[in-house]
């Protein structure tokens, strides 16, 4: 018995000495910073034939929150599916705070429970079920589960990212609005033109997109029904028609028209279609984010020289400067909780996502992506992730960051050229 | 002996002259200019038009040498027209004079640094400087439009000057020539 639990206790230590190894083997993960502050987790194959993927789905949407560290598949020996399994002191030498296991039975029903190793408890047991279609999306909700306990924080694994592939250069390109899972995983195209497509917004309940496409032969603004595909043009005015956001309630859709001569901010009341302006300024007024409550716009501008961010009444009336730091900031994308605004920083040759944070009264930034050409910053609807647009090598990506910037993962988008994203509200649990 | 304020001399006298621009034609003008009273062509069928002596001909889109520069690039954030684009503002500004049925869509674009948003702001600056230097030298506003495409549509796809460079541009598309 004592040798048995000896021979465990050593082989935990030979595996330890593995994981780093491990950890440097998973693609398209990048640590930026330590991960020392993230909690550790063991998320165990679930039993049953899906049972290993459904696992790793939701290890990765752990790790790539930046708040887990789940432990690398490789390091468990114990493979527990259920409570009588659980072998508490063997999770406690691999240094795991939390244990996740599961099994999956019939066609598709996965049960699953999350233990707190160091209390030697069980704090969550649930059973979820779907079509063996659904297996995604149902690890995915088990992800935002355990995220929930832990961090108290509704989880944002089981969302989508809306975004624009573009094949071909120049007057040939192929353009088009893909939906897929916030892992980039299930992509599926909803809309797709010879002429330039961009700017994909969700409404609030997450059915519809609106976007921009140049199929007319200038930009106009489009509401699609993503369930039925039929759309609506709401915008083809001379000039300019871009920058679409809905506002929290849905009722309104901000945007930027240049009707006037230039970019100006207007906001377009979705039931009577009656337009009101809201920044009136000779120069560059676009890009409009709503705050949480639907009572500010923030938008970039260059009426002082460069673009910076300002804000304004959604109703109009003066704006007023946020961005101070860097000679270019642009496009604002607002946390849930409008505490923290993420910008494209400019500097030189190099553009990145910034982050400003005014939680504690005084603006503090931190630079959150390494450059050199990103922009297009969306937050999850949790405010812990966010997604931009970047490059890789000479294609654009899409990238996932932590809010804290530690954790960046290169998502598996198809496409050749990805860019524009846009994350979705949370969908209604079923 | 400077090759530049030669250019530049010979920019300025084009000023002043209305048909100083068949000196850089490729080719030799038609012999026998499109007559007024010649019904071959289908364009006297459709609009009562008649050129005057001298005046483009929709044949010279294609043959002269000043009207076939079809795209005018700029500076990094900057949205003036280069002085080396005043000759071919002239010859199209004079083609739009002489062909009031003519239509130009002005197709201003960026290279991709920074915000998309932003981008498609500064290409229709970069239009709407290109339209007004042509209004300044007396083509109709409405005979030219213009759609700005932003960083959306590049002619190159590489991230560095060179690239950069060719995609800071306003395209001229004549929609009715």
């Amino acid at each position: 018995m004592a040798t048995a639990y000896l021979k465990r206790f050593l082989l935990s230590l030979a595996l330890i000495a593995f994981a780093g190894l491990a950890r440097a083997q998973q693609a398209e993960v990048d640590l930026v910073g330590g991960r020392d502050a993230a909690t550790p987790i063991a998320v165990v194959p679930f039993g049953g034939d899906a049972g290993v993927e459904i696992a790793s789905i939701i290890r990765a949407d752990l790790a790539r929150s930046g708040q887990f560290r789940p432990l690398a598949d490789a390091d468990m020996v114990e493979r527990p599916t259920e409570t009588s399994e659980v072998n508490f002191p063997f999770w406690r030498t691999l240094g795991q705070d939390w244990l996740l296991v599961g099994r999956v039975v019939g066609d598709l029903a996965v049960q699953y429970e999350l233990f707190d190793v160091a209390g030697q408890q069980r704090v969550l047991g649930q059973v979820k079920s779907g079509p063996g279609s659904a297996l995604r999306d149902i690890a995915h909700q088990i992800a935002d589960d355990v995220y929930e306990k832990i961090t108290g924080t509704r989880g944002a694994f089981w969302t989508r990212l809306a975004y624009v592939t573009v094949e071909g250069v120049g007057k040939a390109s192929r353009y088009s609005i893909m939906v897929s899972d916030a892992d980039g995983h299930g992509a599926r195209s909803v809309a797709s033109y010879g002429a330039p497509l961009m700017s994909p917004a969700w409404s609030p309940d997450g059915r519809s997109l609106a976007y921009v496409s140049f199929e007319s032969g200038n930009s106009a603004i489009y509401v699609q029904d993503l369930a039925s595909g039929a759309r609506e043009r709401v915008t083809s005015f001379p000039g300019i028609n871009s920058a679409p956001a809905f506002s929290p309630d849905g009722r309104r859709l901000a945007m930027t028209l240049s009707r006037s001569g230039d970019p100006e901010i207007y906001v377009m009341d979705l039931g009577s279609r009656g337009l009101t302006q809201v920044t009136r300024q000779s120069g560059i007024d676009t890009a409009p984010a709503w705050s949480a409550d639907g009572a500010y716009l923030y938008f970039t501008s260059d009426r002082g020289g460069r673009p910076q961010v300002y804000r304004a009444s959604a109703s109009g009336g003066a704006a007023t400067r946020v961005t101070f730091e860097g000679g270019y900031n642009a496009d604002p994308a607002l946390s849930p909780d409008s505490k923290k605004t993420a910008v494209v920083q400019g500097s030189g040759n190099s553009y990145r996502i910034a982050l400003m944070d005014t939680s504690l009264g005084s603006a503090r930034w931190s630079p959150l992506s390494p450059g050199s050409l990103d922009e297009s910053p969306a937050f999850a609807p949790n405010g812990s992730m966010l997604v931009y647009a970047g490059r890789d090598g000479s294609r654009g990506a899409l990238y996932v960051i932590s809010a804290d910037g530690r954790v960046r993962e290169r998502l598996p988008a198809a496409g050749a050229d990805v860019r524009d994203p846009a994350w979705s509200p949370y969908r209604p649990v079923r | 002996m400077h090759p530049i304020p030669r250019l530049l001399f010979v920019a300025m006298a084009c000023v002043g002259m209305a048909a100083c621009s068949k000196k850089v034609k490729e080719t030799p003008p038609p012999a026998t200019p499109a007559a007024p009273t010649a019904p071959s062509t289908g364009e006297a069928t459709t609009a009562p038009y008649t050129p005057k002596p001298g005046a483009y001909t929709q044949a010279d889109l294609d043959r002269d040498a000043c009207l076939r520069i079809r795209a005018f690039y700029f500076d990094l954030d900057r949205d003036n027209v280069k002085s080396e684009a005043q000759n071919a503002i002239l010859c199209h500004a004079k083609y739009l004079r002489d062909r009031p049925m003519a239509r130009l869509t002005l197709e201003g674009h960026t290279d991709e640094r920074g915000s998309q948003e932003y981008n498609l702001g500064l290409g229709e600056r970069r239009g709407n400087a290109v339209a007004q230097a042509l209004q300044a030298q007396g083509a109709s506003a409405s005979q030219v439009i213009v759609v700005s495409y932003g960083e959306e549509r590049p002619e190159c796809r590489e991230s560095n000057e060179a690239c950069w460079s060719q995609n800071r541009r306003v395209d001229l598309n004549y929609t009715v020539p």
